[in-house]
């Protein structure tokens, strides 16, 4: 398979980039950009594995993004826990969490289970919003303290979570690469394209299902601990609206629906833009980049339902044929 | 009934609120054989099809494959027992590649990717789509598409195979290489149930006939006494042509 190979290739050689970007640039505004650029890479490959592979599109991601970030919060504030181990702790909860909740909603089909996903989340972030032993709408502040490695604080320093939004982008990328060609892709794509096939063909759909929401859930809830620590400060609304189970969602489809790299490419158009238009319009009010994103996904579903990569796989086979 | 039957299907009646689709259908299944199941439009030949896969569960009646109440058994199960089947209308994954397609009905005898993979480049050549199994699964033709299905089926190591109208829509030419096909998936040691709208077809290449009407089983026989009943004379041409 030494195609596969050329996919590592050039996963080692976005790496070797990404991780130069703190050297080449100083600039902090620029440096967040990227951070959080890798980081909605890595959180919408985390999506792309239920929604993308498996074709069962979550807009309630939002709900294991505000669990990770959450745990990994109250654990280090509360129990001085290092966000190593919360964010583990998280990801391993909000697994447990969309077994749970897979089990009634994988019962729905298209886009009614698509719709339960939408309301689940906002009943996670009303009971968030009113519960005061994690902080209600105050939300949780990350106590300030010394740069540590172990506390995954750098006040001064951006470069440290470039470092760790890569590794979260490439430990999500390398499960999905890893997952692409085993028992479970498989079954996961026969389901996406015909689950009356699949089923016929042995294939477990239900438990494929449970399968992919706790994989994909585990990935977001570690990629919410890693924001908290990033941002060092929590409330309902920054880290659980429905405007990040868009954000998790839109880089993949952009790029490229339940491909190995839709997600990056779709973050690296996306991310940049997005946080330009909040600086330079941020007086417009918050509404605007949802209406971008609205926007976009109708503009990407009538013209290029595959997404952007597609653009290039057309060309390359026309160049093959002519 | 004789415990040489693959699969038993014994008094069979499947309701959709009002309209009754079977009714109490009983039809043993030999090894090794292949059954057609003909009939009309809305004799309830898919139908039964789906209750035997699973895709659908009997309102009434019990139904057994190699010994094994299958009844309540849902469609995955029975696969791995040994039922597999391809769809009146093909349901390739079309997201992937020919090989792929066949791969996933391959991971049901292993969870290893190189031992599925061999599998199913070993289907494709065996129903002869082995120059194809790179392309995506959405650029066959329509013929192309059925073997693929029946591939992907094969490829689930079945003891029973049920053949959704597989020489619907298809040329002479194309139809002969089907039966043809047919008949090398039989020397495979599987059992064939088909259904078949086109007579001239099915009826040189079954062993044994089921007509279905309305529901019912009008007559099982071989198909050379099947097609002389009056009663499936009447039923596929009406009454008026009955005498002559």
């Amino acid at each position: 398979m030494s195609n596969r190979k050329k996919q590592l290739l050039i996963l080692a050689a976005i790496a070797v980039i990404a991780g130069l970007l703190p050297e080449l640039v100083t600039d902090v505004y620029l440096l967040n950009v990227v951070v959080l650029t890798l980081m909605f890479a890595a959180l919408a490959q985390s999506w792309n594995i239920l929604g993308g592979y498996c074709g069962q599109i979550s807009l309630g991601h939002a709900l294991y993004f505000g669990t990770g970030a959450y745990v990994t919060s109250i654990m280090f504030t509360t129990f001085g826990v290092s966000p190593w181990v919360g964010v583990f702790a998280g990801g391993i909860f909000s697994a447990a969490l969309a077994l749970a909740l897979g089990y009634p909603c994988f019962r729905l089909k298209g886009h009614y289970f698509s719709i339960a996903t939408i309301v689940i989340a906002e009943i996670g972030l009303l009971l968030v919003h009113n519960w005061d032993a994690v902080g209600g709408a105050l939300g949780i502040t990350w106590p300030i303290g010394q740069d540590s490695w172990w506390t995954l604080q750098f006040a001064r320093d951006k470069a440290p979570y470039v470092y760790l939004a890569l590794g979260l982008f490439i430990a999500t990328w390398l499960s999905t690469y890893w997952i692409e060609d085993s028992r479970w892709g498989f079954w996961w794509r026969a389901i996406k394209d015909s689950p009356e096939a699949a089923e016929s063909l042995g294939v477990e759909v239900f438990r494929s299902k449970m399968a992919a929401a706790a994989l994909s859930a585990f990935f977001t809830a570690i990629g919410g601990g890693f924001y908290a620590a990033f941002v060092s400060y929590i409330d309902p609304e920054s880290v659980m609206s429905f405007r990040f189970s868009l954000l998790f969602a839109l880089p993949a489809v952009l790029g490229g629906i339940g491909t190995l790299w839709g997600p990056l490419v779709g973050a690296l158009i996306l991310i940049p833009f997005t946080e330009i238009t909040r600086s330079y319009m941020g007086g417009f009010g918050n509404g605007l980049d949802l209406i971008i994103y609205g926007a976009l996904i109708i503009v990407i579903s009538l013209v290029k339902p595959e997404g952007i990569l597609s653009l290039f796989r057309d060309r390359a086979k026309r160049g093959a044929r002519s | 009934m004789s415990c040489d039957n693959i699969l038993e299907i014994r008094n069979v009646t499947k309701r959709f609120g009002g309209l009754t689709a079977n009714a109490d259908v009983t039809i043993g299944v030999k090894r090794g054989e292949i059954l057609g199941l003909i009939g009309p439009n809305g004799a309830g030949k898919s139908t039964l099809f789906s209750m035997i896969a699973g895709a659908l569960p009997a309102t009434s009646g019990s139904l057994s494959f190699a010994g094994i109440d299958i009844t309540a058994k849902p469609g995955t199960l029975r696969c791995k027992l040994g039922i597999a089947r391809t769809f009146q209308v093909p349901r390739s994954f079309d997201s992937m590649t020919v090989l792929e397609n066949v791969m996933v009905g391959g991971f049901m005898r292993t969870p290893s990717s190189q031992a599925a993979r061999r599998a199913a480049e070993e289907m494709l050549d065996f129903v002869g789509l082995g120059g194809r199994a790179d392309i995506p699964a959405i650029e066959l033709t329509p013929p192309e598409k059925r073997r693929l299905e029946m591939a992907r089926a094969l490829a689930t190591g079945p003891k029973l195979i049920l053949l959704d109208e597989v020489m619907a829509g298809l040329t002479p030419s194309e139809a002969k290489a089907g039966v043809e096909l047919v008949r090398k998936v039989r020397d495979l040691g599987v059992t064939i149930i088909m259904v078949e709208h086109v007579m001239e077809i099915v009826m040189p290449l079954v062993d044994r006939a089921v007509v279905l009407h309305l529901g019912r089983v009008l007559a099982d026989g071989k198909p050379a006494e099947v097609v002389r009943d009056d009663r499936v004379i009447s039923a596929y041409l009406g009454e008026r042509h009955r005498a002559t």
